[in-house]
């Protein structure tokens, strides 16, 4: 009954955010909240296809089985698919081990947003965060205004009453709009589940080459993860909570291999999903201060 | 938080936690996440870090670390928005609008509870019934929420006495009466130790009423589901190719099925549903809060905005109102002033025309007020550019509940509920006039306009107006200059310079220089006319091509020189306040048709291009 709600909801949002827009796009990161957001997407504006291409920022750094999953979706869609690569940071080699998780993630997916949303003009941007993934976005309006520069400032942010939008903008400014801000991680499973949207098969666990960092497995997926001296990777039963790149994102060990499994395993699972992202964790607040500088 | 399974039956409830600075929100709101057991591992240990670092309670938890979100507010121990939160009990799903009582935050408790249908009112056991709490409950019944609980905090410093809170509830019975609360519930608590939040208290043996989760999980606050007629605003038109024209909305009210009669508003027009559908396919039916999309038996016209209602008991349609209006912005209502109204699917101009009072959120005493400010709230009269569908706010939130958006800043600047139509707008037509406005221009064989001339004073507008007019009735024009000199000493002799007064002033101006150019005049309209807004609503009034804005544009030094009338010297001393340039601001016009600047270009050459612009079809 509240997953009818909260569909009926996001529907609402993308079609009002979709009416006031002069270019929107969607941003598809191929994790479940993307895939959630895109089959919502998909019934809102059905049987048209959704007026609005989706967007990847790619880092080059994404699992093999993530750029599988993004070409059967924009095909099964019929929505045009722009990726955008920070080719600076491409050209500078910029990369997780090297430079550091947090300036990896900045100049290859803040920076590289910035430049995918400038080169094309967008003005309002779909998103597929959750207020109920970090304090800091339990504040965080529906639709988001963002300054010239994309910057985020709290004290501009427009309230929300009712289920009223207001997605005027100035020149400049643009929209970031959040269909799914009132899902939680359960929603999002139960919706999977319910509705059979296809999802990436590292969310389910399988026998997978990892090596253990910094508490967390990570996954070998490809040659280019450095080993450290004596490092074996080792086949575990392993899946993935959030998807990113795949040198930052930690594994769990599970044997829930099938969609019910996950879904019995996440509604009694201790640790929230973030913890296997590594980079939320730098500092108190990190969430905030990186959306400050336009992190979506 | 870690996801529970929750009973299907029971809908979502949406709540809205209200009290004071301290009052305990935050530890309360904190203990039903802990409680409900919605907290991760991880969470707990950096809230274990956290409370180290910035928490009150020593080396314990402090729950109330983990509702506080932005890091600015942490540092200064207050939070300053609306935050949601979601939780779940084994029965329910929970969303809490988390928000700030401080009297400057009426706004932010105003948005949690627009979607709220229940408020928490949280009320401190050692201090007894506060003016927080009247304000806290004044605005959730405005807001309309039906369903309150009185949640008496801290009863642990009061050695858990039963008749410390029998007083409290007594004292709050008239208010929760005044504001029409349908349930109230008065539940004794102690947040920080746990009393009667999720268990019973067993040092409050005298308290046999539900704990607060027990209540929360029971309580059954939905609108009238599914009453009313239908009504479904129209939020986009689907058209994907030439065979389909889909409408889509969410349907607001009543329910529908394929084949039913519906009228389309606010035209009037009346047809029938073809097919109700979604992604799966063709529905039965569909009911209050569905998202859909209607297929239509005819060829009607539908764009968003218009409403699609029951045909036999459509919605009413009018063009002004009387309402409540809480102002948002740090800027002042401006009545005259228009705003863009936001209401469900629609766009409008809209302009207060009156306000009738303030109401004092403390108190709900009825001030007479000239303007409202950040976080005041009155009761307005509102005239709109077009006749809109609606239902008063107490009928039906989504019909009734707008917002007012600043026009220049795009702000969100109001926020308003319908109380009633002042009048129905199949009353207002124009009496269709035999001699209209294209006869008498043919008789006077021109074309009626109006040159709005605007800068700063001194800026050489009325030489401009003067030459031109001069030059006008030279070639045998018909034409009337308005300036300050003929509107201030007589039509507008009751204005000051006050802002309000200078909107009024333009306002007034404006319509007239309207009124004359449907008599055919060429109309010169004189006037250092400051802000954007006003001149912006001068022209929505003229048909296109009909409003010249002309800026007179010299440097404020220029014009300081010249000073003809000796008004720079006097503002300068003081003696005239509200100037512009001086003490009040001058916005520039982004787009006149026609740009002179009379520091450069000498009145000869000006005039030159002023006739050459009226010459411009
Ligand atoms: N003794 C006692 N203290 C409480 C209770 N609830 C909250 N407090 C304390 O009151 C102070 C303010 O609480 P907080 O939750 O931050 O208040 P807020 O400003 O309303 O969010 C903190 O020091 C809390 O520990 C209670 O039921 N009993």
């Amino acid at each position: 009954m509240h997953l009818k709600f909260l569909e009926a909801e996001s529907i609402e949002i993308l079609r009002e955010a979709v009416a006031g827009a002069r270019r929107p796009v969607m941003l598809y990161s191929i994790g479940k909240d993307s895939s959630v957001m895109l089959h919502l997407a998909r019934k809102a504006f059905h049987p048209a296809t959704p007026p609005f291409p989706l967007l990847h920022v790619d880092t080059t750094w994404k699992f093999k089985e993530m750029y599988a999953h993004r070409a059967r979706m924009a095909a099964e869609s019929g929505m045009t698919l722009l990726t955008h690569t920070n080719q600076e940071g491409v050209a500078a080699g910029v990369n997780p081990f090297t430079h550091g998780s947090s300036y990896h993630t900045d100049v290859m997916k803040t920076q590289a947003l910035k430049q995918a949303l400038d080169l094309h003009g967008f003005d309002v941007v779909f998103g597929g965060a959750r207020r109920d993934e970090e304090k800091s976005r339990a504040k965080e309006r529906v639709c988001s205004l963002r300054s010239a520069g994309h910057r985020w400032d709290p004290k501009r942010q427009r309230p929300e009453l009712w289920n009223l939008y207001n997605t005027r903008l100035r020149e400049g400014e643009t929209l970031r709009v959040f269909p799914i801000s009132n899902w939680t991680e359960a929603d999002i499973w139960e919706y999977i589940r319910a509705e059979d949207i296809p999802i990436v098969p590292l969310y389910l666990a399988k026998a997978r080459p990892v090596v253990s960092r910094s508490g967390a497995w990570i996954m070998v997926d490809d040659e280019r993860l450095p080993l450290e001296p004596g490092e074996q990777p080792e086949l575990r039963m392993v899946r993935f909570r959030t998807l990113g790149c795949y040198p930052l994102t930690g594994a769990i060990e599970s044997t829930a291999a099938t969609l019910d499994e996950v879904i019995a395993e996440t509604l009694g699972a201790r640790m929230s999903e973030r913890q296997g992202r590594l980079i939320d964790s730098d500092q108190p607040g990190s969430m905030e201060r990186k959306k400050q500088e336009g992190y979506f | 938080m870690p996801p529970q399974a929750p009973a299907p039956e029971k809908p979502l409830l949406r709540f809205i936690t209200c009290g004071s600075v301290d009052d305990g929100k935050s530890t309360l709101i904190g203990r039903l996440l802990h409680e409900s057991k919605c907290l991760f591992e991880d969470q707990l240990d950096a809230l274990a870090r956290d409370s180290k670092q910035f928490g009150t309670q020593g080396e314990a938890i402090d729950f109330a670390l983990l509702v506080d979100g932005l890091q600015a507010e942490r540092e200064q121990g207050i939070t300053i928005d609306v935050a949601y939160r979601f939780f779940a009990s084994a029965a329910r799903r929970f969303i809490v609008a988390d928000t700030p009582g401080h009297e400057q935050y009426t706004r932010n408790m105003a948005t949690g509870a627009s979607t709220a249908d229940l408020a928490i009112l949280l009320v401190d056991a050692r201090k007894g019934l506060l003016t927080q709490t009247r304000r806290h409950a004044r605005i959730a019944g405005m807001m309309g929420i039906r369903h309150a609980v009185l949640a008496v905090n801290k009863m642990d410093l009061m050695g858990c006495d039963q008749g410390v809170f029998d007083a409290i509830v007594e004292a709050f019975r008239p208010v929760a009466e005044e504001q029409g609360f349908r349930t109230l519930q008065a539940i004794p608590l102690s947040a920080l130790e746990g009393d009667n939040v999720v268990a019973p208290s067993a040092r409050m043996p005298w308290y046999a009423g539900p704990t607060l989760m027990a209540h929360l999980e029971a309580i059954d606050a939905a609108p009238e589901a599914g009453g009313g007629a239908f009504r479904m605003p129209v939020q986009w038109v689907n058209r994907p190719n030439l065979d389909f024209r889909g409408f889509c909305g969410r349907v607001a009210q009543g329910e529908i099925r394929p084949g039913d009669p519906v009228r389309i508003l606010p035209s009037g027009v009346s047809t029938r549903v073809k097919a109700v559908l979604a992604w799966e396919g063709g529905l039965d039916r569909a009911g209050q809060g569905d998202s859909i999309t209607l297929t239509l038996a005819d060829e009607v016209d539908v764009s968003r905005g218009d409403l699609i209602a029951a045909d036999q008991d459509p919605a009413p349609v009018s063009d002004q109102f009387e309402a409540q209006l809480l102002w948002m912005s740090e800027q002042p209502l401006v009545p005259g002033r228009p705003y863009l109204l936001k209401l469900h699917a629609q766009e409008v101009t809209a302009t207060v025309t009156a306000i009738k009072h303030r109401v004092d959120a403390d108190t709900g005493a009825r001030l007479a007020a000239r303007t409202l400010q950040l976080n005041e709230i009155g009761r307005v009269n509102l005239s709109l550019s077009r006749p809109v569908p609606f239902e008063p706010y107490a009928t039906n939130r989504i019909l009734g509940g707008f917002i007012l958006i600043d026009k220049l800043t795009f702000d969100t600047a109001g926020a308003g509920m319908i109380d009633f139509a002042l009048r129905r707008a199949t009353n207002i037509h124009w009496q269709a006039l035999e001699v209209d406005r294209a006869a008498r221009a043919r008789l006077m064989g021109q074309r009626p306009r109006c040159v709005w001339f605007t800068g700063l004073s001194g800026s050489g507008k009325s030489t401009l107006a003067n030459l031109l007019e001069k030059r006008l009735h030279a070639e045998g024009r018909h034409t009337f200059v308005l300036d300050g000199d003929n509107v201030r000493h007589g039509l507008n002799r009751d204005l000051g310079f006050a802002e309000a007064d200078r909107v009024e002033n333009i306002r007034r101006v404006a319509e007239v220089a309207k009124l004359m150019t449907d008599a055919g005049l060429l109309v010169l309209v004189s006037f250092i006319s400051p802000f954007r807004s006003e001149r912006q609503m001068a022209r929505e009034l003229f048909g296109p091509g009909d409003f010249l804005e002309v800026f007179v544009d010299a440097p404020l030094d220029a014009c300081e020189r010249r000073d003809v009338k000796g008004l720079y010297a006097k503002a300068r001393r003081g003696e005239l306040r509200n100037f512009t340039g001086i003490d009040s601001p001058y916005e520039p016009p982004e787009h006149p048709e026609l740009h002179l600047r009379t520091a450069t270009e000498d009145p000869e050459a000006c005039l030159a291009r002023l006739v050459a612009l009226l010459e411009t079809p």
